[in-house]
């Protein structure tokens, strides 16, 4: 019987026969710790490990993302005690200038396609857009990894997920998203990987898978793996210096525990209503809503693709932000930040009106921006729309094409061509 | 060797109308403006007072009670304080029809007993909070009022291993001596 990708990619970092259902050690090719979840993982580790090393110091990073810089003490405090322990073990420190960590993994060549992630980041099963089996865990799980380098993990069962049909503007990669959410719900996945396939997945560029993997975590799944292109190994190569890098792909017999298709055919604009990500419904279905505030960011859509459309929009409609919308766009990372600087998307998004934070996660971590209040009306691109969690106020999920141009027109609509 | 029987008054999370919470997420269960916590002791105060009609949990529970709630619980995000809250109030365990990935594995490394039961969301109605529910982590088996058995997912080996150790920590020291 062939092997998924998920069960290769374990087989590979493990002694024992893998199999879907068995819980197997498994290597560990990164270890990470972020804000959130950081001073606990050095509080575990110090009570249970004391002031001896981690297993490999070149594995191990800490990324600070969620609330960069800290805009109160207890996180300044907690931020500061995992420095000055990551100093003291030398291992090096992603900080709060430094944007999403697993973003900031992606491009900096830390996480491969084929490799092993853990951190304290829920979302870090995103790295599946690489084909990188990522992992978010809690704070003992990763303390216990830093010392030990490796875990254990029940191994997956896999399902297949076959996209039909092409994507079309103004559709986006997370409307595609959204359509997958729809059909298999909050609990679709739970428990199990998933493989994407089908034209449109293999069309998408680097931001766009990341958009759709990122969601995985929303479906219930362990991970969402998009087998690599040749673009996303290329991508990679380049950035780990790695020329023998090679994709992971499933074995033609694999065996799937479910097979599920969806249509997007005929794909129009989804938005993601209050209270789950999972309550999906078209754009129409709901537009005339009046807006309060928009958000742009988040490991979902805060590439600088993803601003650059934000940026075309502008400029094709030559308009401003509606005086009663508070916007905020916060780029996924210092890179972005750094290209949004140089080619006039700035330029651009700051004439128009937005509020432009530095790189980091935003408000999906009730960090520096995008917080609601009660009986706001607030339309993210993010991935998260819970009760309570960015505050009070009433979250939609959408595309950045759908939230920027709810800021330009101050009511949620149908984005114009 | 740890106490693989559990036996304690239960709480049903249910909504309003009476049906079982499903997709209880962490930020319900413990939520992110507490996160800058990190003494287990101070996190059970906050227990479920995101979860709408549950804000109070925390005041009534009492030490050894047990919690039913439904599918996917602690669904979201990878916070070990959305287990460590229920360790602090000293629940005995959660019955859950399925659990969150993260959920699951920070509860097994933590040494907390949570169970599976399958068919929970069919069978709910007989379980009433306040009911008297034991719980046989090594079988899976449940007895409701010493009545009613019902049959959960036992332990898996690595849970049960860790469990008896004490936590992740701990297991992994036996695993040295080996």
């Amino acid at each position: 019987m062939g092997k998924t990708i998920i069960e290769k990619i374990i087989q590979a970092h493990s002694d024992e026969p893998v199999a879907p259902g068995k819980i197997v050690w498994m290597g560990l090719d990164v270890r990470s710790a972020r804000d959130f979840g950081g001073a606990n993982v050095v509080k575990n580790y110090k009570a249970n490990y004391g002031d001896t090393p981690v297993a490999d110091v070149g594995r191990t990073f800490f990324t600070f993302d969620c609330v960069v810089p800290a805009n109160n003490i207890p996180y300044a405090v907690n931020q500061h005690l995992a420095r000055r322990w990551a100093t003291s073990q030398g291992i090096q420190v992603y900080d709060v200038n430094a944007g999403i960590g697993s973003h900031v993994m992606i491009e900096k060549g830390l996480a491969l396609p084929g490799g092993t992630v853990v951190g304290t980041d829920s979302h870090l099963n995103i790295l599946g857009a690489i084909g990188t089996f990522g992992q978010g865990m809690g704070d003992q799980d990763i303390a216990f990894a830093f010392k030990a380098g490796k875990t254990w993990f029940e191994v997956p069962p896999t399902m297949k997920v076959t996209v039909k049909g092409d994507l079309h503007y103004p559709c986006t990669p997370k409307d595609l998203t959204l359509a997958v959410l729809r059909v298999l719900g909050a609990s679709g996945a739970l428990g199990k990987a998933i493989e994407f396939y089908g034209p449109a997945v293999e069309a998408l560029d680097l931001p766009g898978r990341i958009t759709l993997s990122s969601m995985v975590t929303e479906m219930g799944g362990i991970v969402g793996l998009i087998p690599a292109s040749k673009a996303v190994l290329d991508y990679c190569r380049k950035r780990s210096g790695r020329a023998d890098l090679h994709g992971v792909y499933a074995d033609p017999d694999a065996a799937y525990v479910e097979e599920v298709f969806v249509d997007i055919t005929n794909l129009e604009p989804l938005i993601a209503c209050p209270p789950k990500p999972d309550n999906v419904k078209t754009v129409r279905e709901v537009a005339g809503l009046r807006v309060d505030s928009v958000f742009i960011g988040s490991c979902t859509n805060g590439r600088w693709e993803d601003l650059r459309l934000v940026a075309d929009l502008v400029r094709a409609h030559g308009k401003k932000i509606q005086p009663w919308v508070m916007a905020s766009i916060v780029p996924a990372t210092h890179e972005v930040w750094e290209q949004i600087l140089r080619d006039g998307t700035l330029q651009t998004l700051f004439d128009a009106g937005f509020v432009i934070s530095n790189a980091g996660c935003g408000g999906c971590a009730a960090g520096q921006i995008g917080m609601t209040g009660d009986k706001e009306v607030q339309v993210s691109t993010g991935n998260r729309n819970f009760a309570g969690k960015q505050g009070p106020g009433d979250t939609y999920l959408a595309s950045p094409l759908v939230a920027a141009w709810a800021a330009l027109a101050g009511e949620i609509t149908v984005p114009k061509a | 060797m740890a106490e693989t029987r559990i036996q304690g008054r239960i709480w049903v999370l249910t909504l309003p109308d009476g049906r079982l919470y499903d997709d209880i997420d962490t930020d319900m269960i413990f939520h992110n403006r507490y996160l800058a916590i990190t003494e287990v002791a101070k996190m059970g105060q906050y227990a479920l007072d995101n979860l709408k009609g549950w804000e109070d949990f925390a005041k009534k529970a009492q030490p050894g009670d047990i919690v039913l709630t439904g599918k996917n619980f602690g669904a979201g995000s990878s916070r070990q304080q959305a287990v460590d809250c229920f360790r602090a109030l000293g629940i005995g365990a959660i019955v859950a029809e399925s659990y969150g990935a993260i959920y699951k594995r920070n509860a097994i490394n933590s040494g907390f007993p949570i169970i599976s039961l399958p068919d929970l969301t069919r069978i709910h109605e007989q379980f009433k909070t306040g009911d008297q529910l034991e719980v046989d982590l090594g079988t899976g088996r449940l007895i409701l009022n010493g009545q009613n058995t019902f049959q959960g997912e036992p332990f898996s080996k690595v849970q049960m291993d860790i469990y008896q150790a004490g936590d992740l920590f701990a297991y992994g020291k036996t695993l040295e001596k080996d």
